[in-house]
């Protein structure tokens, strides 16, 4: 019998921690190995152009080139010059054409980085322009450019793909959602809400730009990257060097900041392509600019009406939604069904309809981004809630109360019942932010969302019982900086009944470790850390077997103890039942895997909960704002280091606040007028608001381990809404805008009544 | 492009290395195998690649390595005392004031510049003085923490 939880529910130290702290962690940009050559990539001077001719005799004479690679010689080598984990149509270097200024264009490869960043200057493209489309709704246009006259070919599997009906035009993905008779509902209605809301492009800012290390050893490929997904980096470059899975190896070390923007291929191809064709290691690093113009997260149009009985309950939502997804696929298909899912809010609604388009336009492709697609929506819907409660004259949280769906009841049908108290946790919240506020020039704005998480269940997991009773844990989910090393080691050391100290972790390298999906939409605590539980059980079966055959007693007398078994009075360790069975030294392995059965047969595996709020202030001669309080509440079902599910509300937070502060990347013609982070303005230490609190819900009410679920975007899927209900409150006018500049709520300010009395 | 000789302690090892006159101070200590100094942003505001140059912090990605002629250098790699940590490191781990940890080189090695100069600082000028550090993952409240604990720390031991 296992005693008590001693490990799980422990704010543990970091199992990283010293590595961190003292400058050895090891990220992929700091790896070098020798013979190693250098790539930097030309880059696309026009947003939408036929290419003519790439000029690279000067380029390729210049000193310690060894060579420069376009697309076109990834075609002569018959390589599939294009990624894609939903669609193939992502180039690897642009090819005949070039869809958005920045785009990869060639890479020049040479002895050092300078030498090749030189030489980069000398390859010269002739390029024939072509129309340009930036925004979205233009894009939509009949008489729009179109920028991919032929779709590329569909790969992604039913956990990403939502299909090509009714892909015309510019269309890259369609998602509706919807039932009820939505029309007799508005007819019906004692209020209809209605608006346009707007929520911008933004950079992620991971500090560690995407770079990789790429090298072929006997045939095998071997990648180095900043990662976040290895097996699906693998699974693309497996097709794109028509190599079998098994011989090519991803590895991600520790990761210098993900938040999504590191999911899915970025730079692999290109550097793989690079030690293709040099036979050498190559090594790419790129700037943050250049990151900048690798990925970003989608802006969004959203027209949405809500209507509303005169008691406040919700009859019915329609919403309207237009993305703008940039130059090619990428994970805009998930992006899209997730902002289509996730804009209404977890209410009861009896009519609803919601149609998300996103757009194909010229410029930088999107994919992930913490919350995806969460806080585009949850600005409309949300607001929305705060403004029927103005007009109504409801108490704004007594509105969500009266509708906001219950425990285990569902929030779509047919899919996963709510698995958390949102009432409760409101309740809380409210309480927390001291709602509705007394200080006279101050606002409060909160707000909730229940995320269908993204993330296909299929995990696996191994652990290793050595002959001293440690184990060593290989996981395929990567270290981003959210914990995953320690919370999984907690795991292991509570289901092992083995010290902390004695578990060690290898992670996201899919030469050596078991297969994950992704790390990504908050997923490994709940569906690896079952894995996890998974792959202890089944070591300790193995032991028990074991110790059946060398004490000749029958395994059902043999019962589990903290760190190894006990039989007829006798006490083992792990290490002595191993030692025994095979006379010297040895091993157990012990694997797990978790699949869409079980309690993960219905999706979503998990809703990831959004709760939270802040109280601001307005500097009433320059509009900027000032945030008082910062309040969240984490229902993560149970909490298996309370640090670190404190960590993720707290960073998802100030991210969710510097989009709604600060955060937008600007296109001023067809090129981004603001790749860097002196324009694109980050949150820094004064941006910390005054006080900051973080709550936690623990209700066991997950379906991972001890009744865990995910946490890492929900505490800032809702902050843009409470910003912008807190600012509507302050001044009579709710903004549809973010993000809140300064000049846009001096704006706001002029516009309102109240707004110019406060003045 | 010219190269000369340079002399400086690093770390407070002295150390004799032939630079080129572009070179920068990142790319020296990085060349040096300490690679716990990190680049991103490339442009003097996130604070990644911090170390102290003559007891200052200095961002090393906009500061030449001829600039550290004659000249004290201390990076992430000089703070613990063999195995015992410098009171910040402590405190970061026990604050859990880091996530992806690829700006705590940086935001440890500005605030012990902090501290050297200011043992007692308050919070706000924590915040203040640590503006010029980007974390993009940890919302800044536990680095705070922790650097208050780390002062707190230091002054008792003294």
């Amino acid at each position: 019998v296992i005693e008590e939880r001693k490990v799980a529910g422990t704010s543990a130290r970091r199992v990283d921690g010293i590595a961190k702290v003292t400058g050895a962690a090891r990220y992929t940009v700091d790896l070098s190995v020798p013979g190693m050559a250098h790539a930097i990539v030309v880059r696309s001077t026009r947003a939408h152009a036929r290419i003519a001719k790439i000029d690279r005799a000067a380029a390729a004479a210049s000193p310690g080139v060894l060579r420069v690679v376009t697309g076109d010689d990834l075609l002569a080598a018959g390589l599939t010059p294009y990624y894609g984990h939903v669609v193939l149509d992502h180039p690897v270097l642009a090819i005949e054409r070039v869809r958005f200024h920045g785009e990869p264009v060639a890479l020049v490869v040479a002895e050092t980085r300078r030498e090749a960043a030189e030489a980069a200057e000398l390859v010269d493209v002739t390029y024939e322009e072509l129309p340009a489309v930036i925004d979205a709704d233009d894009a939509l246009e009949p008489d729009a450019p179109i920028l991919h006259e032929q779709r590329g070919e569909r790969v992604g599997d039913e956990g990403m793909d939502q299909g090509e009906g009714g892909l015309v035009g510019n269309v890259c993905a369609i998602a509706t959602v919807g039932w009820g008779n939505v029309e007799e509902a508005f007819k019906g209605a004692h209020l209809v809400v209605e608006g346009e809301y707007r929520y911008p492009k933004l950079y992620g800012y991971a500090m560690e730009p995407y770079n990789a290390l790429a090298f072929f050893d006997q045939g095998d490929l071997v990648v180095f990257s900043s990662a976040q997904h290895v097996y699906m980096v693998r699974r693309d470059l497996a097709r794109m060097f028509h190599l079998p899975l098994a011989r090519v190896r991803v590895s991600a070390p520790y990761v210098g900041g993900g938040y999504g923007t590191k999911s899915y291929t970025k730079v692999e191809g290109m550097t793989a392509a690079a030690a293709h064709f040099t036979g050498r290691p190559v090594k790419l690093d790129l700037s943050v600019e250049e990151a900048v113009l690798t990925t970003r997260s989608a802006s969004a149009r959203i027209r949405a009406r809500s209507a509303f009985a005169a008691d406040g309950r919700l009859l019915a939502r329609d919403f309207e939604i237009v993305m703008n997804s940039g130059a090619y696929t990428d994970n805009t298909p998930l992006v899209n069904s997730k902002t289509a899912n996730r804009c209404f809010g977890p209410y009861r609604i009896p009519a609803l309809r919601v149609v998300a388009r996103s757009v194909f336009t010229n410029t930088v492709p999107s994919s992930s981004l913490r919350g995806f697609g969460a806080p585009q929506g949850n600005i409309a819907g949300e607001l929305q809630m705060d403004e029927a409660a103005a007009k109504l004259g409801i108490d704004p949280v007594e509105l969500r109360l009266r509708n906001l769906v219950g425990p285990g009841e569902e929030l779509m049908p047919g899919k996963r019942p709510l698995d958390a108290d949102l009432r409760d946790d409101l309740r809380c919240l409210a309480s927390a932010l001291e709602w509705p506020g007394a200080t006279v020039g101050r606002s409060i704005g909160l707000g909730v969302s229940a995320s269908d998480a993204g993330a296909y269940p299929t995990s696996t997991a191994a652990i290793r019982i050595h002959s001293d009773t440690s184990i060593t844990l290989f996981t395929g989910s990567t270290e981003l900086g959210q914990g995953s090393r320690t919370v999984l080691s907690q795991i292991v050391a509570e289901e092992m009944g083995v010290p902390l100290e004695r578990v060690s972790v290898v992670n996201g390298d899919t030469g050596v470790v078991t297969y994950e999906r992704t790390t990504g939409a908050s997923r490994t605590t709940t569906i690896t850390g079952r894995a996890v539980q998974e792959a202890c059980r089944d070591a300790r079966r193995r032991v028990r077997d074991l110790a059946a055959q060398t004490l000749e007693i029958p395994a059902a007398e043999i019962e589990d103890t903290a760190g190894g078994i006990s039989a007829r009075g006798r006490e083992l360790s792990y290490g002595e039942v191993i030692e025994q069975w095979f006379g010297a030294g040895g091993e157990v392995l012990g694997h797990g895997a978790v699949r869409r059965a079980e309690g993960f047969a219905k999706m979503p595996p998990f809703y990831e909960i959004g709760c939270s709020g802040l109280e601001l202030e307005v500097d009433r001669e320059t509009g900027q704002i000032h945030v008082t309080k910062l309040t969240t509440i984490g229902d993560v079902g149970f909490a298996i280091n309370p640090a670190l599910v404190h960590g993720q509300d707290a960073g998802a937070a100030m991210m969710g606040l510097g989009a709604s502060l600060h955060e937008e990347l600007i296109y001023d013609g067809e090129q981004l007028a603001n790749p860097n982070v002196v324009d694109y303005r980050v949150p820094r230490f004064s941006d910390l608001p005054d006080e900051v609190i973080h709550l936690l819900a623990e209700r066991r009410d997950g379906s991972g381990p001890y009744g865990a679920k995910g946490a890492g975007e929900g505490a800032g899927n809702t902050i843009g809404g409470s910003v912008a209900s807190a600012l509507g409150r302050l001044f009579g006018v709710f903004p549809h805008e973010l993000p809140a500049t300064p000049e846009r709520v001096w704006r706001l300010m002029n516009e309102s009544e109240k707004g110019r009395r406060a003045r | 492009m010219g190269r000369r000789e340079i002399q400086l302690q690093l770390n407070g090892g002295d150390r004799r290395v032939e630079v080129e006159d572009q070179m920068l101070l990142i790319e020296l200590v990085r060349s040096l195998g300490l690679v716990g100094t990190k680049l991103s942003c490339d442009t003097q505001v996130c604070g990644a690649c911090t170390v102290l140059l003559d007891g200052r912090p200095v961002s090393s990605c906009t500061t030449l390595a001829i600039e550290a002629d004659g000249k004290p250098v201390e990076t992430i790699e000089g703070l613990a005392d063999g195995a015992k940590l410098h009171p910040l490191q402590e405190a970061f781990i026990e604050r859990f004031a880091f996530q992806c940890g690829y700006c705590t080189p940086g935001m440890i090695v500005s605030a012990k510049a902090l501290l050297d100069e200011k043992p007692a600082p308050d919070a706000a000028e924590v915040r203040h003085w640590m503006e010029g550090n980007i974390c993009r993952c940890t919302g800044y409240q536990t680095i705070v923490d922790a650097i208050l604990d780390a002062a707190d720390e230091m002054r008792s031991a003294r």
